[in-house]
């Protein structure tokens, strides 16, 4: 069953410079449980696209398209109605972890508030619940560490925090931006343990926003990748990890370092991200790309889908791809 | 905590014994004396009058006489100028005055500072935020001595509401205008700090935590934003609260309020030294004080702050 279908989504933002195009026409749809991994580099437009679904746009920043959460559209709700379904619905859980708690609250006040607020519990009931969450984000000794404030925890536990800040009210929809980008590689596998455990054992669909692929592999079904705020290649995770149809999709999968293969240098795509400002008039990647023909610096590539349910947008054909 | 207050008693001696110190010399450094005039004593009157008071002794003298009394008997001595008081005569009449407009200003400042900062930040941008701005430019830049005349004009001449000056022990109407005149400019200070602090704190990854949580926006900005945005105003407001409580000179020349200000200023041209001094000392140890209170309630809100 769709719980979330998104619909031609751009983002827009108005700068001294005229307007910025954060995010261009992206497509993809939810169901309940599943869960969808938004891969590319910094300045791809992944934060701007999951922040535009929960109203957390900067001021200047404009989403249009249409993004329907179970029958109602809940881009550019007035944020009277989107406070009801904002953690009720769909909570989110950021980068940093040390610069997203409030670091002059307790966590037992930060947490509490959202269920006080949400379900009208009683300020002692909404912590014995919150102490229930820690414990379920396995943080140890849960019933003592509420009650400090988030610079007692270290950055691993505090993304602990985070996640169970956001579970408080079993929303359906969980958006991780980068949960791991900020910790150690040792915390790192623990938390996206934990994410994966608890989605399946609240049945919650989850969006993974990160640039680390080896994360995307162990934990979601189907994968899109953006470049540019728009989409190179969208389907499967299984499929694009073992038949990657894009320039841009290889590239990255190259950029892996892998333990079983002797190598020289680490793989890198040469080049760096296009200026948002100045995006090429073809085909966003057409300046890094080794198949590259005429077209791609004039023409945009229409999205088109594989027989297999693919999406990509590239005018290569996948074929000549070696 | 209490270590703390200890640790600032402890700094706090020192300190004011090289405040006493600096001051005693820069005052005696000045050419004249409290009995120089324009009609020069005889020299033999002078020279009984200066032994009088201990003016003959050597500096060094002069000074651990000073300490002496105020460490022993709390005597900051006679004032040269005013005959048959002494210093704390003088301050026991004008620090009330000051005090009780100095307070009121204070809180007006504050009050209206941070309202119109938090207000103008939360609604960035807006024809009510950019009023606020210039409202405060041009408050902040118009000095007090303008400021008070301008009222006296128009609540005293014009519309004949207010009474032009005096004290009257401390009459609400004659309090008025020397608070606004007072308070205005640091109020206009206070709204553009509170103003840009807040929208820094608005800015901030955890108020956008906050947000996600689908809490109304009243919630955060009391809750989670103002504490604090209010970090940097109050640390700006230990001086500014002893400043107004310890009087202007200004603003008891213009309403003739006779407070500590118009002793102060006062005392130096007169070269009253030893009330130049005690009102110096005052002034310090209020500053030492009302620091030391600032880093009390710095601890309080910020929790990552332990002494």
């Amino acid at each position: 069953m769709t719980l979330l279908s998104v619909e031609n989504l751009s983002v827009e933002f108005a700068t001294n410079d005229g307007m910025v195009q954060a995010v261009d026409g992206i497509n993809f749809s939810l169901d309940k449980g599943q869960s969808l991994a938004i891969v590319g580099e910094s300045g791809s437009g992944k934060s701007q696209t999951v922040f535009s679904l929960m109203g957390l746009l900067a001021d200047n920043g404009r989403a249009s398209g249409r993004a329907v959460l179970d029958g109602q559209d809940i881009l550019n709700l007035p944020s009277a109605k989107l406070n009801k379904i904002r953690a009720e619905r769909m909570a989110m859980i950021f980068q940093d972890p040390m610069t997203s708690l409030n670091p002059y609250m307790r966590v037992s006040d930060q947490m509490a508030e959202v269920l006080v607020h949400h379900r009208g519990m009683s300020k002692r009931d909404a912590i014995a619940r919150s102490i229930a969450l820690l414990d379920a984000v396995r943080i140890p000794e849960a019933a003592k560490r509420v009650h400090m404030f988030p610079h007692e925890f270290s950055g691993g536990m505090r993304q602990r925090v985070m996640i169970a800040m956001a579970l408080l009210c079993e929303p359906d929809l969980l958006i991780a931006d980068e949960p791991t980008t900020a910790l150690d590689v040792t915390v790192q596998e623990q938390i996206m343990e934990l994410l994966a455990s608890l989605q399946k054992d609240m049945n919650m669909a989850m969006i993974l926003i990160t640039h680390d692929l080896g994360v995307v592999a162990g934990s979601c079904q189907d994968m899109l990748v953006l470049y540019g705020g728009q989409v190179m290649e969208q389907g499967p995770t299984t499929d694009l990890f073992a038949n990657p149809s894009h320039p841009y999709t290889r590239g990255l999968l190259q950029a892996i370092p892998r333990l079983d293969q002797d190598m020289d240098a680490l793989h890198a795509i040469p080049g760096s991200p296009p200026n948002m400002m100045n995006m090429p008039q073809g085909c966003p990647f057409s300046p890094r790309c080794n198949y590259v023909t005429d077209k791609c610096h004039t023409h945009r590539p229409k999205i088109d889908r594989d027989a297999s349910g693919r999406l990509r947008a590239c005018h290569v054909a996948q074929g000549d791809l070696t | 905590m209490l270590n703390l207050i200890l640790r600032r008693i402890a700094v706090a001696i020192p300190t004011l014994l090289i405040l006493t110190i600096v001051t005693f010399y820069l005052m005696h450094a000045a050419p004249g004396g409290p009995f120089t005039s324009e009609k020069p004593l005889p020299p033999q009157v002078l020279a009984n009058i200066e032994a009088k008071y201990g003016l003959n002794d050597p500096l060094w003298k002069q000074m651990v006489n000073y300490i002496g009394g105020i460490v022993t008997e709390f005597d900051f001595g006679p004032s040269f100028k005013y005959k048959d008081r002494t210093v704390n005569d003088i301050i026991a009449q004008g620090l009330p005055v000051t005090l009780v407009y100095g307070t009121l200003s204070f809180i007006f400042a504050v009050v209206l500072g941070v309202s119109l900062g938090v207000i103008a930040a939360v609604n960035q941008n807006s024809r009510f935020d950019y009023l606020a701005v210039g409202f405060t430019m041009f408050a902040q830049v118009l000095p007090n001595f303008v400021m008070g005349p301008i009222l006296i004009l128009i609540f005293t001449l014009w519309l004949g509401w207010l009474p032009g000056g005096g004290w009257n022990g401390g009459h609400w109407q004659n309090v008025i205008m020397p608070v606004i005149a007072l308070g205005t400019s640091y109020m206009a200070s206070i709204a553009r700090l509170t103003r840009s602090s807040m929208l820094e704190i608005l800015r901030s990854n955890f108020i956008r935590t906050a947000r996600a949580k689908g809490i109304p926006e009243r919630t955060i900005i009391w809750r989670h934003a103002l504490k604090p945005a209010m970090l940097p105003v109050i640390s700006y407001l230990a001086p500014v609260f002893v400043f107004m409580i310890t009087g202007s000179f200004i603003i008891d020349m213009v309403f003739s309020t006779g407070g500590l200000g118009y002793f102060f200023i006062n005392s130096a041209y007169n070269r009253d030294y030893a009330v130049m001094m005690g009102i110096t000392l005052l002034l310090g140890s209020l500053t030492i004080f009302f620091n030391m209170i600032v880093d009390i309630i710095y601890g309080w809100i910020d929790p990552q702050i332990r002494y």
